[in-house]
Formats: C-alpha cells, sequence, structure tokens
C-alpha cells in the first residue's frame, strides 16, 4: 500500500498530542519549582493545538486510517472536541488545587494529556485492538493519577481499589472479545458486522462474547451491579483527579459503547437492548437513593454519576439514531457539569483543608456571592430543572425512549429523577439558607474564575439554546 | 489431535480461577496481581487458540499486545502497592476498608 504523509490528516490530533505529550515530559525536567507553572500552560496550548487540528480535520465524511483500525466520522469530531475542551476544563481547576496541596508536579500534566490521548483514541477506533490500547493508555494515566497525592492513606487505597477492580474490568472485556474474534474471525467492526450481519457467525459463541463486553463496559462506566468502584474511588482520589475522572472519560465511555455494541454488533441490538434495560434501571434507582445518605460530597456526587449513567444508557439502549443522538447530549453536557461542580469543590479547598463534606457548602452565598451562583446553576442542570441544559438532555433521552414504545422505563427514569431532585436541592439549600461553618475568604485565580464562569454559564446558555448543540450530535449521526 | 473446544476449556478454567481467586482473596494484594495476570493469560489462550483454528494471524498479533499492556499494568499495581505500603505498613486486603458509605 502507498504511504505518504498527507494520508495521516485524520490522525492529526492524536499525532500532535502525543508529541507534545513526549515534548512537556522533557521539558518539566529542566523547569525548576518556580516555572513549574510553564508546564501548565504548555499543555493546555497542547490541548487547544489539539482542538484546532480536530477541528483541521473534521469534515462530513468518513475516513479509515491504518489498514482499518482507525477511524474519524463526524460523531468522532464532536466527541473529541467536546472532550478536549473539557479536559482544558478540569486542568484549569486542577491548578490552584494542586498549589494549596503542594502537589504540582509536572507528571500529574503529563499524566492528564496521555489520558486524553487514550480517550481519543477510543474515539477513533475502528477494531477492538485499538478500542483496547485506547482504554489502557486512559486506565494506566488514571490509576497513577488517582494515587497521586502519595502522602494520601485514602489515595493510595482507592488508587489500588480501581487499578484491581479497572483490570478485571479489561480482562473480563478483552475475553468477550477473544469469543467475538472466535466467532467472526474478525477485529475491525465493518468487518465483524458484516459477519454477524450475514448470518455466519456461531450465535452462541457471539452471545457469549457479547455478554462479557457489556460487562466490561459497564465496569468502565460505573453502571450498578459493577460501580462497586466508582464511590470510593471519587471520594479517594485527589479532588482535581476525581474532577478529570469524573468528567471526560464519560464521554469516552459513550464512545467506547457506540463503537462496539453499535458499530461492531449493531445487528445484536435485542440482545443488548435487554442488558441495558437493566443496568439502566438499577442504576438509576441505587444511584438516585443512595446519593441521599451520604454526608461526603464527592461520594454524594459519584453516585449521582452513576445515575446519570443510567440516563446516557437509556438513550443508547433506544437503538435508534435519535438514542444515540439524546445518549451523546447527554454524554457530553453531563460531564461539563460534572466538571464544573468538582471545579467549584475544588475552589473551597486550601492548604491544609480538603474541603469533601456537604457542610462545607453551607452559607456559600454569604462567601461568595458568584461562585454559589455557578454551583446552583451546576445542581440545577444536574436535577433537570429547566431552563438548564440538564433538564433538556433528560427530555431528548426520555424522548427517544418513548419513540420506540417504552413509555414504562420513561415513567421509571421520570421517578427516579425525582427522588434524586432532592439531595441537589438540598446542596442549594445549604448554600443559600444555612449559616456558613467556615468564614475563611475564599481566593481563587483569575484563570479559575473566568472558567468557573463559563462553566456555570454555559449550564444556562445551552438550557436556553439546546438546538446548536443538538443540531450537532444530530449530524454526528445523519451522515 | 487437540480440539479447539479443548483449548477454549482450558482458558475458561483458568479465567474463572482468576475471577474467584480476586473475589475470594482476603489475605494478600500481591496475590491480587497474580489473579490479574492470570486473567490475561486466560484470555492470551483463547486468542491463540482461534488465531490457529481460523488460520489467521491477527489474534497473534493481539496477544502481543495484551503482553505488553500487562507489563505496564503490573509496573502500575506494583507501583501503587509500594504507595500503599508505605503509607499503612500492611497489604492485607481486608484492612483497606477506611473508604466506605
Amino acid at each position: 500500500m502507498e504511504y505518504n504523509l498527507a494520508s495521516l490528516q485524520p490522525a492529526l490530533p492524536e499525532i500532535f498530542l502525543l508529541s507534545a505529550a513526549c515534548l512537556i515530559l522533557v521539558i518539566d525536567l529542566f523547569l525548576t519549582e518556580r516555572t513549574r507553572l510553564l508546564t501548565y500552560g504548555l499543555s493546555l496550548a497542547a490541548l487547544a493545538g489539539a482542538v484546532a487540528l480536530t477541528l483541521y480535520a473534521a469534515g462530513p465524511e468518513r475516513e479509515i486510517l491504518f489498514h482499518g483500525s482507525f477511524v474519524r466520522d463526524p460523531m468522532s469530531d464532536v466527541l473529541k472536541i467536546g472532550l478536549l475542551l473539557i479536559s482544558l476544563f478540569a486542568f484549569v481547576y486542577a491548578k490552584d488545587y494542586l498549589i494549596e496541596l503542594d502537589i504540582l508536579r509536572g507528571e500529574y500534566y503529563v499524566l492528564g494529556l496521555f489520558g486524553v490521548l487514550g480517550m481519543l483514541v477510543m474515539i477513533s477506533a475502528n477494531s477492538f485492538l485499538t478500542v483496547y490500547l485506547g482504554l489502557e493508555l486512559l486506565a494506566l494515566c488514571l490509576y497513577a493519577l488517582v494515587a497521586f497525592h502519595r502522602d494520601s492513606g485514602a489515595g493510595a487505597e482507592a488508587a489500588m481499589k480501581y487499578f484491581v477492580l479497572g483490570a478485571l474490568a479489561s480482562g473480563m472485556l478483552l475475553y468477550g472479545i477473544s469469543m467475538v474474534y472466535g466467532a467472526t474471525g474478525q477485529l475491525t467492526f465493518p468487518e465483524v458486522a458484516g459477519v454477524i450481519a450475514g448470518g455466519d457467525a456461531d450465535q452462541t459463541v457471539l452471545v457469549f462474547g457479547l455478554v462479557f463486553i457489556v460487562v466490561g463496559v459497564s465496569f468502565k462506566f460505573g453502571a450498578v451491579p459493577f460501580h462497586m468502584w466508582v464511590p470510593d474511588v471519587y471520594q479517594g482520589a485527589p479532588t482535581s483527579v476525581t474532577l478529570f475522572l469524573g468528567s471526560a472519560p464519560k464521554i469516552a465511555a459513550f464512545a467506547l459503547t457506540m463503537r462496539l455494541l453499535v458499530d461492531g454488533m449493531g445487528s445484536l441490538v435485542e440482545q443488548w437492548q435487554n442488558m441495558l434495560i437493566i443496568l439502566a434501571v438499577l442504576s438509576m434507582a441505587l444511584g438516585n437513593v443512595v446519593a441521599i445518605a451520604q454526608s461526603n460530597v464527592k461520594r454524594m456526587l459519584a453516585y449521582s454519576t452513576i445515575s446519570h449513567v443510567g440516563f446516557i444508557f437509556l438513550g443508547l439502549l433506544a437503538g435508534t439514531d435519535k438514542g444515540y443522538t439524546a445518549a451523546m447530549f447527554y454524554a457530553i453536557t453531563y460531564a461539563l457539569t460534572a466538571a464544573g461542580g468538582f471545579g467549584v469543590i475544588t475552589m473551597l479547598c486550601r492548604k491544609g483543608f480538603d474541603a469533601e463534606n456537604l457542610h462545607d457548602l453551607k452559607g456559600l452565598n454569604d462567601r461568595s456571592p458568584w461562585l454559589a451562583f455557578m454551583m446552583l446553576l451546576i445542581m440545577f442542570s444536574m436535577a433537570g430543572v429547566p431552563p438548564t441544559v440538564g433538564f433538556f438532555a433528560k427530555l431528548f433521552v426520555l424522548d427517544a425512549v418513548i419513540s420506540v414504545d417504552m413509555v414504562w422505563l420513561a415513567l421509571v427514569a421520570v421517578f427516579f429523577s425525582i427522588i434524586g431532585a432532592f439531595y441537589y436541592i438540598r446542596a442549594v439549600k445549604m448554600m443559600y439558607f444555612d449559616k456558613p461553618i467556615d468564614t475563611a475568604p475564599l481566593a481563587a485565580s483569575m484563570d479559575t474564575q473566568v472558567m468557573m464562569s463559563i462553566n456555570g454559564l454555559a449550564m444556562l446558555g445551552f438550557g436556553l439554546f439546546p438546538a446548536a448543540l443538538l443540531g450537532t450530535c444530530r449530524a454526528a449521526f445523519s451522515g | 489431535m487437540i480440539a479447539l473446544s479443548d483449548y477454549l476449556m482450558v482458558g475458561a478454567i483458568l479465567f474463572s480461577l482468576s475471577v474467584a481467586g480476586i473475589f475470594l482473596n482476603r489475605k494478600n494484594v500481591i496475590l491480587l496481581l497474580m489473579c490479574i495476570e492470570l486473567m490475561l493469560l486466560a484470555v492470551n489462550i483463547n486468542f491463540i487458540a482461534f488465531s490457529y483454528f481460523l488460520g489467521d494471524t491477527a489474534g497473534q498479533v493481539f496477544v502481543f499486545f495484551i503482553l505488553t499492556v500487562a507489563a505496564a499494568e503490573a509496573a502500575i499495581g506494583l507501583a501503587i502497592l509500594v504507595v500503599l505500603f508505605r503509607g499503612r505498613r500492611t497489604i492485607n486486603v481486608a484492612d483497606m476498608d477506611t473508604l466506605k458509605g
């Protein structure tokens, strides 16, 4: 096959990010404590460059690269831009927190960049091998990041739990992949889909493999009953890492599911639809009910994540373009909301004080009305109160579910969302109507404040004008 | 001649052993790491058996990647183990219980 550099254009964002991350790792070696912020600046520049290159390589057509193992299509463009921008937020929020905790090391941002690279590879994967490598690149970076605060006992314990369960999930996924490979003899998704649609594959082996793949995916997503790691990891990890791990990887997990289940095994939709229904209902039920009992705000948001994952699954299991569009909208806006929510918590932390408990939010309005207002928008968005974006995300998902005649599922989802609204609104009540326990002034650097304002107002902006983002998501599937 | 199903059986047994090991083991974190390695090796057996019987080398290439990733994973796992041990002087699984709720 002929090889020229121009043919690599669709993979430019990944190639650029890889080179940039390696370069930043080397540059960081020559920096002193005082100039460490250069690494931070360069990392942000690397992300911004990757956004620009993604836009440059974007287009309505589908391009296949590297002998069918890499694909660039409209869906990957939208997801990549969303992912890179949300990682940008996560990097900015992390800076002040890391300085306060005295763990601002260059490795933090380099590991973050490699994690982002892993997610980009997952989004663009067109074969089981690429999906697996992207997934592992992300997972290995996240294990290291969770244990980043080496003096924190909770961090190490959380990292160990995350590592063992993450490796178990990868093992399950691989076992499933090996079965599908055995049944179809193919590793690239279009070929696998072709063999399955042709009816040449052994159905028993295929469904056996599918079960393991769904289990692996739900582990990565953190859906009930494979959610055990989520609360512990969210609580134990440094807040800035929780922020990163709770936001952008949800978009990557959505891409993972789309690639594996829809691109690869779309004709088995009836089988995986039933599995996803169980996972979605259990996630929404357990996530929303258990979150009420939490006093640790990171743990509460962890259970809230579990319930949101249930919603993303609802959109996916509809099995129609409308459902995928809704799930994509949900994944992107949820990732943005989660980044903002954890961002506010990182801003409450200062030297020697890690804001973790729900009552640390008390009286936030007296301490900083602007920050309290941002948190209000974020909490309302998570609860799904109009006119914030969370309402429309939920609405689109429910609409997609109803249009495939699963009204009972929509009713279950609404029921548990109403239960869930309780703990979000309780947080808002604490911010506005309770006396502050801790009256230390809140100081945040300019870039964090600007990003937080953009993030909070985006909740309102996308809520008032959801058509733009929805149209982008819809265009990703109609091509 | 050993049939494909025999290889798959071995793979399935090793896989179940490793999953059982992860859930039943309450003593030592190093045993967990060994179980994870065993699990990946069980998958490798599957891949190689399928690859041989299908006459397709892609499965064997996949195995090389799995082996490489497994090595990286073991390195990270042991590094986390060292951090954990430094902090609390024990690697007993039952002692990892500070996070709950």
